[in-house]
């Protein structure tokens, strides 16, 4: 095994976790589309980081921070959906993107490159990761207490919209990390399909969100493992790892 | 008499409509508050102004300090989150010996503590609700309409249970409903709504008239006893 393959393999696994963790909350919060829509945001980003030659996740966390502001600013001065205001930022990015990054580029923005992780990098992932898991567990309580009603949230003083804040900039993060990975176009994955599992065969709220733990992180070691032994891409066999055990957890379904 | 809440000129505009206009009232500590109005009166938006969640303009002066605990009319997104009983009180990081007596207290045992929240009957839910809203020790309970959804049975227990509770701890409970005998029953003052108000006082003093004009159609009381 070389180092190169271990570095992408412990950074895989760290994100692949974080991300389980984040989808548990975007999935109560009826948010779990909005990680695939916000890869595509990324995407110009990533170009131009390649183009470059720095490191996409600067990029990526750029762009989506733009993204994020955007919508922010929309939701303010109209009355529709979060959701369809992400739709129109998202595929506004896409257009971007294939118009300014060239062909070799997009594809591995498209798609990741799971092989290209130095030492930094994955020192810089892992530290990352940590840091965006810990942020999440200090406002797991409150969101998932504001998802069920903002009222209640607010009347237990929590400030709602600090505390959403910081979820939404977590989310732009984990997914910045996370299109490194899998690529933009796969990176909505990771944060749905281990939530969606949990949810299936979770009796409480503890089983949930550290079986969506356990998934993201398993999703990505064993689709990395694939990819040594088969050569396929990376990014789609850690998806469809991930879709082997939604499978599976519709025969232990408790709800 | 000691003074909980008092509301001056009351006034709330949302989306440019005027929701709530020249309200003022005053509540003493346990009173059991009825507000009264069809629906669209602003009831709930009267409750959320209260809890100050929502921009108003006028006066609204709790008494300084007060534990004020809100229980919300339905929670339909609760069923999204998997999660036991204990864990839904756990979110207000309480204690296990704090949850079980509060169980006990609501009528529901500690063995409902391992029980899933979207499993729950919704008379079941309600007294959950309830719970959690009084396992901080509030001195204040605002209620959004407590008997949505449960059968007949299920509602005079819930207030058979709130009077408990109102006369064991001696709680102020603002309370939104559309259930008149009730409000003959517990409440010790009633505010009708209809975006200003239209009538205040005790509830033995509303008559007819105040309700027809209040939901705009013939009303009929049927005043009976409890035993």
């Amino acid at each position: 095994m070389t180092n190169q393959f271990l570095f992408s393999l412990i950074s895989g696994v760290f994100v692949g976790g974080v991300a389980g963790y984040l989808g548990s909350l975007m999935l109560t919060k009826r948010m779990a589309l909005v990680g695939d829509a916000l890869g595509h945001v990324a995407l110009p980003g990533m170009g131009l980081a390649l183009l470059l030659g720095v490191d996409v996740f600067f990029g990526a966390f750029a762009f989506l921070l733009l993204g994020i502001l955007l919508v922010w600013i929309f939701e303010a001065k109209t009355s529709l959906p979060t959701e369809a205001l992400v739709g129109v930022v998202f595929v506004a990015s896409l257009a971007i993107g294939f118009l300014i990054v060239p062909e070799p580029e997009l594809l591995e923005a498209l798609f990741g490159d799971i092989l290209n992780v130095s030492l930094q990098g994955l020192v810089f992932s892992v530290i990352l990761s940590i840091l965006i898991f810990l942020v999440v567990r200090k406002i797991y309580s409150g969101m998932i207490l504001a998802n069920i009603s903002d009222d209640l949230a607010k009347s237990e003083g929590i400030e709602t919209k600090k505390q959403n804040l910081i979820y939404l900039l977590s989310i732009a993060a984990m997914v910045a990390l996370g299109v490194k990975i899998v690529g933009s176009l796969l990176v909505g994955a990771l944060v749905i399909i281990p939530a969606v599992t949990a949810r299936n065969i979770s009796g409480s709220l503890k089983q949930y969100y550290l079986i969506s733990i356990i998934l993201g992180v398993l999703s990505c070691f064993l689709g990395m493992l694939l990819f040594k032994w088969t050569n396929f891409p990376a990014g789609p066999l850690i998806i469809l790892t991930a879709t082997f055990f939604f499978l599976v957890s519709l025969v232990f379904k408790k709800r | 008499m000691d003074s909980i809440l008092e509301v001056e000129n009351l006034k709330v505009v949302l989306g440019g409509e005027v929701i709530l206009d020249n309200l003022s009232f005053k509540v003493e500590r346990g009173d059991i508050l009825a507000i009264l109005g069809p629906n669209g009166a602003g009831k709930t938006v009267l409750l959320k102004t209260l809890l100050e969640t929502l921009p108003f303009s006028g006066k609204i002066d709790w008494k300084p300090g007060v534990r004020k605990s809100y229980v919300p009319q339905r929670l339909p997104f609760i069923k999204d989150v998997p999660m036991s009983v204990k864990e839904f009180f756990k979110l207000k990081n309480v204690s296990d010996v704090a949850i079980k007596e509060t169980l006990y207290s609501v009528g529901l045992g500690e063995e409902a503590m391992v029980k899933n929240v979207g499993d729950l009957s919704s008379g079941q839910f309600q007294r959950v609700l309830i719970g959690w809203s009084l396992i901080s020790n509030p001195q204040v309970l605002l209620f959004d309409e407590p008997t949505t959804g449960i059968d007949i049975g299920g509602q005079e227990s819930v207030y058979s249970l709130l009077e408990k509770l109102s006369k064991e701890r001696n709680l102020t409970i603002l309370l939104v409903t559309h259930d008149l005998a009730i409000v003959h029953k517990l409440a010790t003052k009633c505010l009708c709504l209809n975006k200003k108000i239209s009538c205040y006082g005790s509830p033995k003093e509303l008559d007819v008239g105040q309700l027809s004009q209040l939901y705009g159609g013939e009303i009929k009381i049927f005043k009976h006893s409890h035993d």
